[in-house]
């Protein structure tokens, strides 16, 4: 037991698989907790089935989770997979293949019966049958040992079989010398209640710990070093959160109430659970009757003198079409979060992609030009938050934020912002009329600020300042309904036009890797971390490549002509089967090469390396 | 048998439904929308003359500062079609918002689409005219937002029934603190004379030329099925019944229903004749009050509840006198329910008045409640300790 051997790694993937009932979803998360305590940077990619409970055994009820970790700069959830913990054959069919040659799979050895080979539609036991050959398998019997740890428990059978999932916890723990502190402190927390379950739990953490110490299965431990990340106050975020954060803060900062209004839909309904406990922070939820409902009732917050905010995944945003030309037409401030997953229609519910781009650039009738803004990490998440709301209100617009599945349940070590260094955010309602008519005095509701074209915003309650607002074509400067043909084209214009004065508020594009390289990558979204890992490699392997990550889709930042005359050769790799492309060469005209995967799930770095080496290698 | 299908499709004493257009008495087919013709103002308009912005308007009556009906009108030109029932309703609410007492600012009116919601830009105060059948989720976030405002709600039987009908019931439910005014014409009016969800069946129209198949709703009755706490019936034509059913439901704390019959003298003409127009409205039409007794014609017929079904009883004939007849009570929902079942029936009276009120906590109220309640238990939030709360850790 004492002569272990002990490895050094810069980095490690590890992927927890099982049924969905096995509870490998807190099981990675209670691990990256503990990588968390452990210093390493780190990216998570939680992969669960669109079923609550599919059947058991079965290879549709798979769920995952899956962690990279290390002391070097971690931008994705890591291409290979290092160690699959796999708790039956289903899941061991399913995750295989994203296993490195050479690389560990820890079994649950008392799963592989035929029962369960039967269950996942497999001929033979891949554990005798040689299938596994070019990987390292150990074999061990969770089953068996949660029952045999727990035989003087209380609990029933189910109940003690359900919770093999910490004996195998406590076994990567020490595996990858990850301290059980953190572990041990939630169980003890959230289980207060019930003793007999906290118990059972803690026992089988500890028992999965030593298990690796005493058992001779295990004859090397890893060590992964604490990664260099900027000095300050970290915590680990998922995207959901980050984002629910982000608009807290523009509540806070602005000093207006936050009308959340949203309809339950994955993978979105993570904000709306978080944001209903924030009631003390100026913020009101309101779980609506349906998608349109949902924004309905923000564009009334708006109307109110609140901040109307919406958030869904994109069958809702389909839903939400009218009223977002509704809330683009009264130009009323409004932040609607398209959380994006696989589609069309219901799609892939619990899969990440990027293919509502689109929908967010055009999907209202008449033209509706409307700011589009993209977070880019799970962090990022809670500065774009920020900006869509000041952006919606300092130029009275509607912002469509695109987020996706992979940055809303991944996450990853976050700097916590101090609060007072966010950009200003202030709220000036119009409290006098504007405008004479006649000699009176009158207030004007499309009367325009020079610089932003935003219109005033007059909250009900001020007196003098009645109006009216609506869905019919205004009139210049009144506001008054018009049909008149050339204020119709003039009014287009203007709208258009005032959403491209969002550029003021963009800052100097920035140029990753190779400024003087020939190939430029151009992203933007999630697939930030995969794209500038894989610029990263591509440079160590000697070619010159660069590449730029887009914020803002609409408008595009205004220096990018510039930019873009600096490369020769342009890749635009997105999770859709080519969108950002087709926008960048209708504005541009420039030879952009599409690079698309639509497999609802994240590029990785070698993906992008790979395609960079074949265009320049 | 129930309701309206019992004995025919059609309500007695109706008018042969023409398709629009082809009769000798319409007028001639003008887009709506369209400025009414010449220098004769309809029924309930403004009289013509300069307008100016609102500072520009004479004080009110006595110039003691107190707002008169003229307060209440916009600088825009009304542009309902000649003789259409929603100037009388436009005309009522006008006269009716001085005595409410509300500050002008504090009113604000919001509707849908079609003829009946454009009425926001013609009354003098904060509004939106929104999009198909969606004002409710407008209001809803905006009494969330704002449970100070004095919110009504304009719609009519299409807005709210059809493309809507997903969001009223959720704003009976929810008991939003406003008032809900449904101009019920039985016809879409703005899309030029399709069959709605109210209209008989068998209607013929543009769309339907050999008849509608679609039974109606009935939307009283409807409404009191997703739990509407408040719910009135007045008409066009009875402009001081109007005004006080909308007082009342102004008065009342929650989600105040009142629907109004209204004319729509192009493509549904007469409608609601038989209960709006002097030669038939006594025998056609009841009054109903709370704590009173059910009786109509002038005092010479009743209304007897005879198991869960009302009966006409003749007060004339000695046989049956004022005691026999129901005595309403707006509280009860059975009678409500009852009650709301009388709908185009040869043999009763259509009812109007208040069906049925419940006092019920308004959803508005209790967002503020819930939000003060975590305040008081939790603090106000800190954005900082909100950040910074959880696992975290310290890099050097």
């Amino acid at each position: 037991m004492a002569n272990k051997t002990v490895e050094k790694l810069p980095e490690a993937t590890i992927l927890f698989a099982g049924d969905s009932g096995d509870g490998m979803q807190l099981t990675g998360t209670q691990f990256t907790l503990a990588t968390a305590y452990a210093m390493n940077d780190l990216a998570t990619l939680p992969d669960f089935p669109a079923e609550i409970r599919a059947p058991i055994g079965t290879t549709y009820g798979v769920s995952g989770f899956q962690l990279h970790f290390g002391s070097v700069d971690i931008r994705t959830p890591g291409d290979k997979v290092d160690l699959l913990v796999s708790m039956n054959p289903a899941a061991l069919k399913v995750n295989v293949d994203r296993v490195k040659t050479g690389g560990t799979i820890l079994v649950n050895s008392n799963a592989f019966e035929k029962r369960n080979f039967d269950l996942a539609n497999m001929d033979s036991n891949p554990l005798e049958d040689g299938s596994l050959d070019k990987y390292r398998v150990i074999q061990v019997e969770l089953t068996r040992l949660t029952r045999e740890t727990l035989k003087e428990s209380s609990l029933n059978q189910k109940e003690i079989d359900r919770s093999k999932n910490m004996f195998a916890l406590g076994l990567a723990l020490w595996l990858y010398s990850r301290p059980v502190e953190p572990a041990r402190n939630w169980i003890s927390k959230k289980f207060a209640k019930k003793p007999d379950i906290k118990d059972a739990n803690l026992e089988l953490l500890k028992k999965g710990y030593h298990f690796g110490e005493t058992t001779e299965q295990f004859v090397t431990r890893y060590e992964v070093e604490p990664a260099k990340l900027a000095p300050g106050r970290y915590r680990a975020v998922v995207g959901v959160q980050a984002l629910a954060m982000g608009l807290v803060a523009a509540a806070d900062k602005s000093g207006l109430e936050i009308v959340y209004g949203s309809y339950p839909i994955t993978p979105a309904s993570d904000i709306l659970h978080t944001l209903s406990r924030y009631k003390h922070h100026g913020i009101a939820t309101v779980q609506a009757e349906d998608e349109i409902a949902a924004v309905g009732v923000a564009i009334g917050a708006s109307f109110g003198g609140a901040l109307g905010i919406t958030g869904t995944s994109g069958p809702g945003i389909a839903l939400k079409g009218e009223a977002m030309g509704l809330a683009m037409i009264t130009e009323m401030p409004l932040v609607i979060v398209n959380v994006q997953r696989g589609g069309p229609s219901t799609g892939l519910p619990t899969k990440t992609e990027q293919s509502d781009l689109m929908q967010a650039l055009y999907g209202r009738n008449g033209d509706a030009p409307m700011p589009v803004i993209a977070a880019s990490t799970p962090g990022d998440c809670f500065e774009v938050a920020y900006e869509a709301c000041r952006i919606a209100v300092k130029y009275m617009t509607p912002v469509l934020l695109l987020s996706d599945g992979y940055l809303a349940n991944g996450s990853e070590p976050w700097l916590i912002p101090d609060s007072d260094s966010l950009n200003a955010f202030d709220v000036t309602f119009a409290d006098k009329p504007n405008h004479k008519v006649d000699g009176e005095d009158v207030f004007w509701p499309y009367l325009r600020d020079e610089k932003t074209l935003a219109r005033p915003w007059a909250k009900p309650g001020t007196a003098g300042l009645e109006h009216r607002v609506g869905g019919l074509e205004k009139e210049d400067g009144s506001g008054n309904v018009s049909y008149d043909s050339m204020n119709h084209e003039k009014m287009t214009q203007l709208r258009f036009e005032k959403v491209k004065r969002i550029q003021q508020e963009i800052p100097a594009t920035e140029i990753f890797g190779d400024p003087d390289g020939d190939l430029l990558i151009v992203g933007w979204g999630s697939t930030r971390g995969a794209i500038e890992a894989g610029v990263t490699r591509s440079i160590a392997a000697g070619l010159k490549v660069a590449s730029i990550h887009l914020r803002f889709i609409s408008p595009l930042p205004g220096d990018l002509t510039e930019v873009f005359s600096q490369f020769k050769q342009f890749l635009v790799p997105e999770l859709n089967n080519g969108q950002l492309v087709r926008v960048l060469r209708d504005e541009y005209l420039l030879p952009f090469e599409a690079f698309n995967k639509v497999q609802g799930r994240p590029f990785g770095p070698s993906e992008i390396a790979e395609k960079v080496a074949e265009l320049v290698g | 048998m129930s309701d309206n299908e019992s004995k025919s499709n059609l309500p007695p004493g109706r008018k042969p439904t023409r398709p629009p257009g082809a009769g000798p008495k319409m007028p001639p087919s003008r887009p709506p929308g369209a400025r009414p013709p010449g220098p004769k103002g309809p029924p309930g308009a403004r009289p013509p003359g300069p307008k100016g912005p609102p500072g520009a308007r004479p004080p009110g009556p006595g110039g003691d500062g107190a707002l008169s009906r003229a307060d209440f009108s916009s600088d825009q030109d009304v542009r309902w079609c000649p003789g259409c029932g929603d100037y009388a309703i436009l005309a009522t609410v006008q006269r009716l918002m001085p005595e409410l007492g509300v500050p002008r600012e504090k009113l604000v009116f919001i509707s849908g689409i079609g003829c009946s919601s454009r009425f926001p830009y013609y009354m003098n105060t904060y509004g939106m005219h929104s999009i198909h059948g969606r004002a409710p989720t407008i209001v809803t976030g905006l009494k969330t937002a704002r449970p100070d405002l004095d919110v009504w709600m304009i719609t009519g039987d299409g807005d709210s029934l059809s493309i809507g009908g997903n969001h009223i019931i959720h704003l009976m439910r929810r008991n939003v603190n406003m008032q809900v005014i449904m101009f019920n014409n039985q016809i879409y009016g703005l899309t030029k004379g399709q069959y709605s969800p109210t209209s008989e069946k068998g209607k013929i129209t543009k769309s339907t030329p050999f008849g509608s198949l679609d039974h109606p709703f009935n939307p009283i009755a409807l409404v009191l099925g997703a739990d509407a706490s408040f719910v009135a019936r007045s008409m066009d034509r009875d402009p001081k019944h109007m005004k006080k059913m909308l007082k009342a439901s102004h008065a009342y704390q929650g989600t105040g229903f009142v629907e109004v019959y209204q004319n729509c003298n192009i493509f549904n003409d007469g409608a609601f004749f038989q209960y709006t127009e002097k030669a038939t409205k006594s025998d056609r039409a009841i009054f109903i009050e709370h704590g009173k007794p059910l009786v109509y014609a002038g005092g010479t017929k009743g209304l007897r509840l005879e198991g869960f079904h009302l009966e006409t009883v003749d007060l004339e004939s000695g046989e049956f006198g004022i005691d026999d007849c129901l005595v309403y009570d707006e509280t009860s929902r059975e009678l409500a329910g009852i009650l709301s079942r009388v709908y185009w029936k040869e043999d009763l009276p259509q009812p109007f008045g208040i069906f049925y009120r419940e006092e019920r906590p308004a959803y508005d109220v209790q967002v503020r409640e819930q939000i003060n309640a975590v305040i008081e238990r939790s603090g106000k939030g800190s954005l900082k300790q909100l950040l910074e709360e959880g696992d975290t850790w310290e890099v050097s």
